[in-house]
């Protein structure tokens, strides 16, 4: 049982993080109907930005969390300012083209983001240098860290925060205008230019969170980290039903569970057939039977009707 | 729209007439080469490992060793046959991948080399020694490890470090007799290196009655491995051994101590480097790898090479730079004594080597592997990896830990580790 709780507590953690990253995709597809595969490689420069800024303030003696705090604060801006050139430069001439075209382009720019990243930090992993020790918290049975702690904590608050600022705030209301048509929006007074651009910079200062929580959690970054962490929260976030942002979190948060409790348990249901390598198989097979079975995803009923 | 599609056109032919352009300026090249006075004709070498990637560092390392011992032997003024040799390095990145791998052997054998020194990677040697086996080019990997590498029955291959059949039953030996470890996990990386060390470590500690209680796979990209590290836990093992390289090694380490997990950890070669400790911060203290040779300090040419690495490189030595330079050198050695640069003359040389190098004594068997390599148990402390003790397979003696050779026992319980002298081991080389 305490393993059972402890595979839940890792594995929400990990969902946190790909529920944040989820987030990115979801929204732009809501208002675009775009994947934009370049928002995994968005959370990689984050994750590298914030390793270099940890690294260039590690021997200056500040206190951990002001770092911290800088290493967010620049990550964010370097991704805002990807997430909206990319926006501008990539995706906006092609928003009356066929779908096509915009997602090979998306994907055209992930590479571009990917080589542009091995260019500047190189292809080897970087390391965080010691700034946090984390001391461990044992909690009925289960054993988490205080990091762990924070991390959920800043996922949910930015959920949270996130869900009220589309439900309630006057750009929020924008953005959901421009989701159900934007062509009526924009004949309502509704600037969707700039409020396709917001949702870039929206999605990608909450990817840059993330990725500065990867690079805190893990300890280390490289300039393929991107892909497989874009993936995973694609598949969240169609897991919870694309374009849908509640779902997206959910989506994040069972995906993190079931890869966790897949990694514990497949080899001994599997009679020792597949081990815990097959886990990242699970994100998928996953996303196979969600497709098949519930093609809306988990939440993605109500929003079908209006995207 | 039509007008922006024309201008883009335009843009296009002009940029391309641009790149034509260039190109057209510069002199054609074979003529400015043709006038050089003729010199000494060049003997090609290649070096492959992965130059870029997450073992760059590694690759890197290798390379540059060789790169050590090319300009060393062209310095010296290498004469064989009678005429003055002059060597020329061609270094290749793998990346790591064996798909690449057989990619840039073709490349090499393509360019004419005449001795391949690489692969790291066993998964990248493995498939890239039967091009250089078709292509008759003698290759001598300074690092893999998997067994099979030299048992396809090929004449062209050949490694200078002790293989996993030898390193996996070292360390499940020491694991099981000298830590005492009771209940096992395995843990390895699904790659040709990992599970080729796992599967012989797991057969060595099962025999000698240690119970394995879990043994897990990950790969070589992965970083999280809380799931299986929790699997684990509720095994309840004393020991933790893990079959793969220092970027899942690092944060592997430092998940354990996250979750409370007071097992002792265990590796091979792959994580035995600085990059480890510095990727599993303050947990890494206390975790041990092997490494096949002896410490690079405790090398016959050790101290002299590593300061002419440092002096060179302005880096120190990750890992095989002193085996990537004494492939170079038997190599060299065995052209001498054919008289011949041509790969066909001086393979036959190459399986009689019996040549002292920066790492000792170097001889093949007929299968081409290392004889009598002896391997080292390394511990972290205080951030740094120490050695415990070497171990020459085949035999239980213990030597190489010489002065600190006290804090081994201390630590790890090594009664055996006797104060021989770390020059003790070459007397093992008659075996």
């Amino acid at each position: 049982m305490d393993i059972f709780l402890q595979q839940i507590v890792n594995g929400l953690v990990l969902g946190s993080i790909y529920a944040l990253v989820a987030l990115g995709y979801t929204m732009v597809y809501g208002i675009l109907g775009l994947i934009n595969f370049a928002h995994g490689d968005i959370v990689m420069v984050a994750a590298l930005v914030a390793l270099t800024v940890v690294q260039l303030l590690s021997g200056s003696g500040l206190p951990p969390a002001v770092v911290i705090a800088a290493a967010m604060g620049a990550a964010m801006l370097v991704c805002i300012v990807i997430g909206v050139t990319v926006e501008r430069v990539a995706y906006r001439p092609l928003r009356r083209a066929p779908r096509l075209a915009p997602l090979i382009t998306a994907i055209g720019v992930s590479i571009l983001i990917q080589y542009s990243a091995a260019l500047v930090w190189g292809k080897q992993y970087i390391s965080l240098p010691e700034l946090l020790q984390p001391t461990s918290i044992a909690f009925g049975g289960a054993q988490f860290t205080d990091l762990q702690v924070y991390i959920f904590l800043l996922a949910a608050a930015v959920m949270a925060g996130l869900l009220w600022f589309i439900k309630s705030s006057r750009i929020g209301r924008a953005m959901r205008a421009t989701e159900q048509n934007p062509d009526i929006a924009g004949l309502m007074g509704v600037d969707t230019n700039r409020i396709i651009a917001f949702t870039f910079v929206l999605g990608s200062a909450i990817g840059a969170i993330a990725g500065v929580m990867v690079v805190l959690y893990y300890g280390l970054g490289h300039y393929f980290m991107g892909f497989m962490l874009g993936l995973k929260a694609f598949t969240a976030a169609v897991l919870g039903g694309i374009g849908n942002v509640a779902g997206a979190m959910l989506g994040g948060l069972l995906l993190g569970v079931i890869e966790s409790l897949a990694a514990g348990y497949i080899g001994d249901l599997s009679g020792g057939v597949l081990g815990s390598n097959y886990r990242d198989i699970f994100a998928f097979l996953v996303l196979i039977f969600v497709l098949v079975l519930r093609p809306s995803g988990l939440m993605g009923q109500r929003i079908s009707d209006r995207a | 729209m039509k007008r922006r599609q024309i201008l883009a056109v335009v843009f296009a032919v002009g940029l391309a007439s641009l790149v034509a352009g260039c190109k057209k300026e510069q002199p054609p090249a074979p003529k400015t080469e043709a006038p050089r006075p003729i010199e000494a004709a060049a003997v090609k070498i290649g070096s492959a490992s992965p130059l870029t990637g997450p073992q760059a560092h590694i690759g890197i390392d290798i390379r540059n060793g060789v790169q050590l011992a090319i300009e060393d032997a062209n310095a010296a003024g290498v004469e064989i046959g009678g005429k003055k040799v002059k060597f020329e390095l061609i270094p290749e990145d793998d990346e790591a991948n064996p798909t690449k791998a057989t990619t840039v052997a073709q490349k090499l054998v393509d360019s004419k080399v005449v001795a391949v020194i690489g692969h790291f990677n066993s998964g990248a040697s493995i498939p890239a020694s039967k091009i250089y086996s078709d292509g008759g080019i003698p290759q001598i990997s300074p690092s893999s490890t998997n067994p099979k590498y030299t048992q396809q029955g090929f004449k062209t291959t050949f490694r200078v470090v002790a293989n996993d059949d030898q390193q996996g039953p070292t360390i499940g030996r020491y694991a099981v007799e000298n830590l005492k470890a009771k209940k096992i996990a395995v843990i390895d990386d699904s790659t040709a290196y990992g599970q080729g060390l796992a599967d012989a470590f797991e057969k060595t500690a099962k025999g000698l009655g240690s119970q394995i209680v879990a043994r897990e796979h990950t790969t070589d990209k992965d970083t999280d491995f809380k799931a299986i590290l929790t699997k684990i836990k509720g095994r309840g093992p004393d020991l933790i051994m893990f079959g793969g390289i220092d970027p899942q090694a690092g944060p592997m380490v430092k998940q354990m101590s996250e979750l409370g997990i007071k097992a002792k950890y265990i590796g091979g070669d792959g994580m035995q480097t600085p990059n480890f400790i510095k990727l599993a911060g303050p947990a890494s203290d206390g975790v041990m790898a092997s490494m096949p040779g002896l410490p690079k300090e405790k090398m016959p040419g050790g101290p002299a090479f590593l300061q002419k690495y440092k002096a060179k490189f302005n880096s120190d030595v990750e890992l095989f730079a002193p085996m990537g330079y004494d492939a170079v050198m038997v190599f060299v050695d065995a052209m001498k004594r054919a008289g011949s640069t041509e790969p066909a003359k001086f393979l036959p040389e190459l399986s009689k080597t019996n040549y002292e190098g920066v790492i000792g004594p170097i001889a093949f068997d007929e299968k081409g592997d290392l004889k009598n390599g002896p391997i080292t148990i390394y511990v972290v402390k205080g951030g740094k990896w120490e050695p415990l003790e070497t171990v020459t397979p085949g035999t239980t003696e213990a030597a190489g830990a010489t002065a600190s050779g006290a804090s081994a026992t201390a630590t790890a319980g090594a009664a055996s580790a006797s104060s021989t002298a770390g020059t003790g081991t070459t007397a093992t080389d008659k075996k």
